[in-house]
This record gives C-alpha cells, structure tokens and sequence, in this order.
C-alpha cells in the first residue's frame, strides 16, 4: 500500500525548491506563483490577526502583489501557472477588498474567531440583526409608526411637515448611535489587538454584539433615508 | 520566425477597429480602402443562381456592405452589438426602433438569431464576420498570419454580452486573451505618455453604449475604483429620435408613411445622422429629401431646417441619461466631482457640444480650470487601448512593462435564494478576479441533485435581476437531508466571465456542474459556427491569402462590369470612363497570376478609380430608394413583401 500520498511534506516551490511557507503565494526566492493559496486574508498580506491596519501600507503591498501575480503577467505562462496566478489573484483581491474596510476586517476577523456574524447563510430571512437592540425597543417602534404613516401619507399624496422634521431629528439621533456604535467597535478593537486570549474573547464578543447592532441601525437609518428621499422629490 | 503579434480590437456598435503597438506607439491598422474604421455592417451577398452551390454563404463586411444596407436591407445588419447575449424578452425596445429582422421561432431564452436574406445567424455570427475581416486587415498589412488577439466590451457588459463576444472571437479564428472594458483601454491610451497619478474619469459615449468609468492612477497601474453605464445608450439613440421626428412630419405634413419601408427609411437615417454630426460644428443643419411620388404630389419635398437649440433640446432627455451613471459611480468610488483631476472623453458621441456641456457641469470642469481630454480621436482611442493591453500581455515591449490594469466587475453576483430573493455574493465595482464561496446542501433524503440559480444586477428580486446561468450539483453521494455540505467557488476572470467549481466536501467528491448558460452558446455549437476552418492552419497562409485576394478582386469586377447599366455612369466623363476600363483589364489580366502583392495593387487601383462613381451611386441608390422605386425592385427579386411591421416608436416629445 503506498502511503506517498498521505505523508505531509515541508512545503517547497515547485520550481525550484525553496522552502515556503503553506500558504505562500509566490515563491520568494524564484518569484514563480505558487499552486492555489489557502492562506487567510492576513496571511496574504504577511500580517498577524490584527484590527489596527495601516490602508496606505495596506495598498502599497497590494500593489506590489499585484504586480507579480496579475494573470495578466502570465498570458504566455503554462496553462497550470495561469490557473494558479487566477486563484491567487483573486484571493489577493478579496484580502485587500475586505482587509481595507475596517467593518468588513472586523467581521472577517471574528469569523477567523470562530464567531457566528450576522447573516451567516444567504437568504436565511430574519437573523440577530433583524432584532431591534433592547434597549432602541421603543424608539424603534415610535420610528416604525412614524414611517409607515409617512408612507402612508406618500401613497395618498399628502403633506405633513411635523412628520417631516420629526423623521428628520430621528435620523440625526440615530446616525448619532451609528457613529457611537463606531467608536465602540474601534475601543473594542484596540483591547482585543493588545489584549491576552482572555480579553480577547470578552472583546470578540462584544464586537460581535455590535456588529449587529450597527447592521440593525443601519438598515434602520436606510429605511428614514429612503422616506426622506421620496418625500423631497 | 519572431513572435507572434497580438492585436488590439475594438469591436463596436456603429464602427470597428483593429490596432497594434508599433515601437512605442499603439497605431490603428487601416483597411484595404484606406480608411481606419471598419463600419460594422454586414451584408449577405447575393449568390447568382447558376453558381454552384457552395457550404458557406459569403458576406461583405464594413464600407462596402453600406449600399447593400440601403439597396437591400433584408440582407444587410448594422448596431449588431446591441443584440450580443440577449433574449428576446430583453430586446423587445430594440426591436421597436431597430430594423432587426429575426428568426420567427426563437423560443423564450433561445440566443437570437438574425435573418438575412433566406439564412439565419446569431449575434455572435454576425460579430466573428466583422473580427475576420479586422483580422484580414492585420493579416495583410503584416504579411503574416494573427490568430491572438484583446477584444474590448463596455463595461457595463454582462457575463452573457462578454462570453458572446469571446465566442465571436473563437469563430473568427482569433483566440481572445483578454477582453478590456473600453473605458478602461482609453485610460491606458491616454496614460502611456504621461506618468500620471491621481483620480481620473473616463466618460464613454458610443453609437449605442454609454460607459462611466473612475481610475485611480499610481505609478504605472491604472485601478478603477468604480464603473456604471447603459448598455443601451449612445448616438443610436439620438439618431432614432431625429428619425421619428422626420417620420412623423413626412406624415402629417405631406401625407407620407414612410414607417413601412425599409429602404426609405435606412436613407432618411442617413441622412439625419449626417445632419446630427454637422450639428456638432455648425449652428444649423438642413434635410433636403425627395419623398415618394405614391401618395402625394411629384416631386414632393421633405425640406427642414434644423437649428442647433432645437436639436439640443430634443436630444436633451437622451443625455440626461448619462448623468445617474456619473453620479451613481462617483458615489460608489466615494469621491465628489472635485477629487477628479482629470477627464477623459471617448466615443463619437462626445463630439456633441451638449454632451460636453453636460460632462463639464457634472464634473465641474470650467470652474475648476480644467478642460476634458480629447487629443486622441474619439473614434480610435478605444483600440489604441487594446493595442496597449496587448502590448503588456506579449510582455514584449519596455514601454508597457510597468502598466498593469487591475478592473472590476460591473455588476452585483447573486444566487436566487429562497423566497426569490439575492444573496449578493460579488458586490458590483470589486476588483476582478473576484471569488466567493458558498455553501449548499440538500432539503431532501438522498437527494443527488441541487439546482443552483446565478443572478447579476442590484435589484433585490431574482426576477429583477439578469438571469446568468443554471447550475446543476449532480452526482451528490445520497445522504440524509442537509448533511451533504457542498462547496461551491464562484470567481469571476480577469475577462469579468464567471467561472465555477464545486465539491462535496464529506465525501470529497468533486460534484459535476452542468453549466447552462441563459442566453449563451455550448462549446458545441460554437465549434459548428467557426467561420473556416482553414483559419486554423497557419500553414497555407499565403494560398489563403492569394484565394482572399482573388475573391476581393472578384468582388469589384464584378460590381464595375455592372456599372454601365447603372443611371450614375453617364454622370461620369469619358477620360475616367477610359481609365476605369484600363485598370479593369489590366486587374482582369493579372488576377489569375500568382503575385499576391500584383492583384492586391491592381485591386487597390480599380477601387480608387471607381471611388467617384461609387459615390455617385450611392446617391443615386438614396433618392431612388426615396421615391420607393428600389424597394419595388427588391420585393419583386424576392417575390415577398419586406416585413419590418414596427420598425419605429413614436416620437416622444415632452
């Protein structure tokens, strides 16, 4: 029985043999692209699991990656090559696409956790974000009345300025909540980047918590955007 | 042998082009007439009777094909583009302003099929003969075969216009390494001079697709940070509109429906396309047309003036439509018009003094001090850009091996989820190659099969969005409902074409995909549409070269030995009658010799000589199709009334 197959090797470019990491992209010593990468976003970019990212450094580094994996630097490469320069590329896309954005960082860091975030499974319907926070209970469901009577007002072709300015101070309100919310992520973020696996776990879960809340606010604020909207054309 | 070149083609609505880098500069490779822009037009030609038959119907292709467009336009096509990877549902507007004859039995969901004269093509048909002849073009002018080659797409194209123009390239005998998005291109062209960084726009106004395109500019790569269009907007559009207009006061004021007659009706346009492009530079244009003598009084006259305010009003609404896109993509990339620092424009439509009035108030261009882009033409920027991709492709060249293009994908990814709602996967404007990966498993005991619905578009239904393919998980080992968990990896290429892999990750089973395209052609029946097959062997390029030579030879004998019979040859004086029949015989003479290089001038030189008479006969063909003479000739060859039953909407007027 051969066994060949299932021994685990120190992995080695293809080219020519240079030790690599698992989840290399590139071979650094030759340049040549390595077979698909599975390599997590941060360690595409050569980062540990961190919140606090640089974006300019961030883009400087794609940049150069993309200089040496882009399948357009492979249209004369071996069939193998340019599938591989495909993969990595998208996956050096992906990385920069939610690495840049620190809501998107956030939420893939958590899941990397092992946290459950927010719509797990695609067109699942109602999930934790869907749940108005504890304690918005009230006010949110003031707003909920609030828009559906401006809908209402919309659809018979009336007017009610009162309406108007009261939508108008609660979408100030809660963009106010929105942008505390932000604060808090960032705060939460900076304990788990400095903290030790115990505070890391407290912090997770509480940017989880609100990574929810901000989805539900979020969507809460679209809504009145979306009633503002119709009502100033 | 030295390496092979790539070229660079714009494959357009109203004109195409083929170009390549030359040195250190991207040069657009003219035709055998000379002329740079090979009109997108292509006609049937009509087979004598007598001739044996052959497989394969032959075609004219570009300026040559213009006559047949007005003498017979049941065997002529044009704005093909506009059609690559539709339906029918997805055309019915186009139908309504665009002469398109179709096939009667295309089923919902069928690829379209365009019938010229008794035979049937696809878009994509029509397209591949209008790359072969580009391809002929570079063939000639290098001497030696091109099989390699980077189309360009607007941006705002979609998976199935995108797979449908790479199929056209396949049967053209090209193989498409890259398809660019044509704003994208133009950036490149402009940019390879000039170390450029910062934010620009490209703003892309063509015959029938409009395109917004952001880029940010850093050391040699050209990013784009946000892209938006209309795939249906572009002087097309404001040429149905002038068209309409004269439709109905030929109506009212002289008691003439020209609606029913296609020949009529692709001279009008004529017409007022050459009214709409003197616009641009003078402040009035006039239409001067004879119409019919059935229905009114000889000699009857469409006689028009056209003052430029009232044409700018009149276009206005076909405009405004360009400024969402701008305003949506600014929006997306996160920027205000200030942070723009530069402006490209691209496409013949932006010669319009009104579109650059509207670019200039939606970019705030006059008030900052700035002044858009326009030193490379219009009509040839687009190709330039893809001689230049070309170039970084071949890496064969210093002056783009710094230049790296990173795009994105135009349009939101989704899977039709329960309810027949998206799940977004991809959002729109991420860089490409882009990937997502998903999860599935099965709702049934032993189910081996799952059905999976790719959708692209914003909207927030399935049945809003653009249905891009059914897939079929098949060959799931039978297990318990929902333990099976199915991996399935979509990404979309460097060309914005989705691909997709799938595995059944308990077993380990790599899960078989049946890829069923919504409006897209199998490999199969690509391969049955590859227009000749001896385009593949690279071997008897000069014996082909010598046939296609001989065959355009053919091609102009045949039309100068009909040419006395023709009214326009007694316009002609004796001296050029005598030399048009000096250089017949001498291209009569040398055409059955085996120098390429002897017929390919003797060709030259007839087509030259007869330019003037050509012209002549075009007018000729225009008025003659006005007093509805021409069109009585056609039905009777064809002993079938012409069907175009709505070949215009109304005009709008608000």
């Amino acid at each position: 029985m051969s066994t060949a197959t299932t021994i685990s090797v120190p992995a080695a470019c293809w080219a020519c043999s240079a030790a690599l990491t698992q989840s290399a992209l590139l071979c650094p010593n030759c340049s040549k692209v390595q077979p698909a990468s599975t390599a997590d976003y941060f360690q595409v970019f050569g980062l540990p699991r961190s919140l606090n990212i640089e974006t300019a450094s961030l883009e400087r580094e794609f940049h150069r990656l993309s200089r040496r994996l882009h399948p357009d630097r492979f249209a004369r490469a071996t069939p193998e090559e340019q599938q591989w320069s495909l993969a990595n590329t998208a996956l050096l896309n992906d990385a920069y696409r939610t690495l840049r954005d620190p809501i998107q960082r956030t939420e893939y860091l958590l899941r990397l956790e092992g946290l459950k975030i927010g719509e797990e499974h695609a067109g699942k319907g109602k999930s934790a974000d869907r749940q108005p926070p504890a304690d918005l209970l009230e006010e949110v469901f003031e707003l909920n009345m609030q828009l559906e009577e401006m809908r209402m007002n919309q659809k018979m072709g009336e007017r009610d300025p009162a309406l108007q300015a009261d939508l108008t101070a609660a979408r100030a309100r809660f963009e106010g909540l929105l942008a505390a919310v932000d604060g808090d992520l960032s705060s939460k973020g900076a304990e788990w980047d400095a903290g030790d696996s115990a505070i890391r776990d407290q912090a997770a879960k509480a940017m989880a918590t609100l990574l929810d809340r901000r989805r539900y606010l979020r969507n809460l604020v679209r809504d009145v955007n979306e009633v503002l909207t119709t009502a100033a054309a | 042998m030295p390496e092979e070149r790539i070229v660079g083609i714009d494959l357009g609505t109203t004109n195409s082009l083929v170009a390549y880098m030359e040195g250190s500069q991207p040069v657009v490779i003219p035709g055998v007439d000379g002329s740079n822009l090979v009109p997108s037009i292509v006609a049937l030609d009509i087979v004598d009777p007598n001739a044996e038959s052959s497989a394969r119907p032959t075609v004219t292709v570009g300026n040559s094909a213009r006559r047949a467009l007005i003498e017979n336009p049941e065997r002529a096509v044009y704005s093909v583009k506009r059609l690559m990877g539709r339906g029918l549902e997805d055309i019915q507007d186009e139908l309504k302003l665009f002469p398109f004859q179709l096939a009667d039995d295309i089923q919902p969901g069928e690829v379209l099929r365009i019938r010229l004269g008794d035979k049937h093509f696809t878009p994509s048909e029509i397209s591949a003969y209008i790359l072969r002849q580009l391809k002929r073009n570079a063939e000639r002018y290098f001497g030696a075969p091109v099989t390699k080659a980077v189309i360009t797409v607007p941006a705002y194209f979609n998976d199935a216009q995108r797979q449908a123009t790479r199929d056209a390239g396949r049967m053209a005998g090209l193989d498409v390494l890259r398809l660019v998005n044509e704003p994208t291109a133009a950036a490149l062209a402009y940019g390879l001079d000039r170390a450029k960084e910062g934010i620009i726009a490209v703003y892309d106004l063509g015959g029938g697709t409009f395109d917004i395109s952001i880029l940010k500019l850093n050391d040699g790569i050209f990013e784009v940070i946000a892209t938006n269009g209309d795939t249906h907007l572009g002087g097309d559009d404001i040429d149905n509109l002038l068209l309409a207009v004269a439709l109905d006061e030929i109506r009212n004021e002289h008691n003439v429906d020209l609606r029913q007659q296609p020949d009529a009706i692709q001279a009008l346009r004529k017409a007022v396309i050459e009214a709409k492009i003197r616009l641009s530079t003078e402040p009035v244009a006039k239409l001067d047309i004879e119409l019919p003598s059935n229905g009114g009084p000889d000699g009857d006259r469409y006689q028009r003036e056209i003052p430029r305010e009232v044409y700018e009003q009149l276009i206005q609404p076909v405009l405004a439509r360009t400024a969402g896109p701008c305003r949506q993509a600014m929006a997306d990339a996160g920027i205000t018009p200030d942070q723009i620092e530069e402006l490209v424009l691209v496409g013949g439509s932006t010669r319009i003094p009104a579109v650059r009035t509207l670019v200039d108030e939606i970019f705030q261009l006059s008030v900052r001090g700035k002044k858009p882009h326009t030193e490379l033409n219009p009509d040839e920027v687009v190709a330039l850009g893809a001689a230049v991709q070309a170039s970084i492709l071949a890496g064969s060249s210093t002056t783009t091996d710094e230049l790296l293009l990173l795009d994105v994908t135009p349009l939101s990814l989704g899977i039709e989820a329960l309810g027949g709602v998206v799940a977004r996967i991809i959002q729109r404007n991420s860089t490409i190659p882009a990937s997502a990966t998903e999860h599935f498993t099965t709702g049934v005991d032993g189910q081996t099969n799952v059905a999976i619905h790719v959708l692209q578009g914003e909207r927030e239904l399935a049945s809003d969005c653009r249905s891009l393919a059914r897939f079929d998980l098949k060959g799931i080992p039978p297990m318990t409902a929902g333990l099976p968990r199915i991996e399935v990896k979509f990404l979309i290429d460097a060309n914005g074409i989705l691909q997709v892999t799938a595995r059944e990750q308990r077993s380990g089973l790599e899960a078989q995909i049946e890829v069923k395209p919504t409006y897209g052609l199998t490999d199969e029946q690509v391969e049955t549409m590859i227009l000749d097959s001896f385009d593949h062997a690279e071997t008897d390029f000069e014996a082909r070269q010598l046939i296609e030579a001989r065959l355009d030879a053919d091609t102009i004998l045949a039309a100068v030995e009909k040419a006395p019979a023709s009214p326009a040859w007694k316009l002609l004086g004796e001296d050029e009658k005598a030399n048009i029949e000096a250089v017949r015989l001498q291209l009569t003479a040398i055409k059955t010799s085996d120098n390429l290089q002897a017929i390919r001038a003797a060709t030259t030189d007839l087509d030259h000589a007869t330019r003037n008479f050509a012209e002549k006969m075009m007018e000729a063909a225009v008025s003659g199709a006005m007093r509805g003479k021409t069109m009585q000739t056609a039905s009777d060859d064809l002993g079938e009334a012409v069907n175009a039953p709505h070949p215009f909407a109304p005009a709008e007027f608000k």
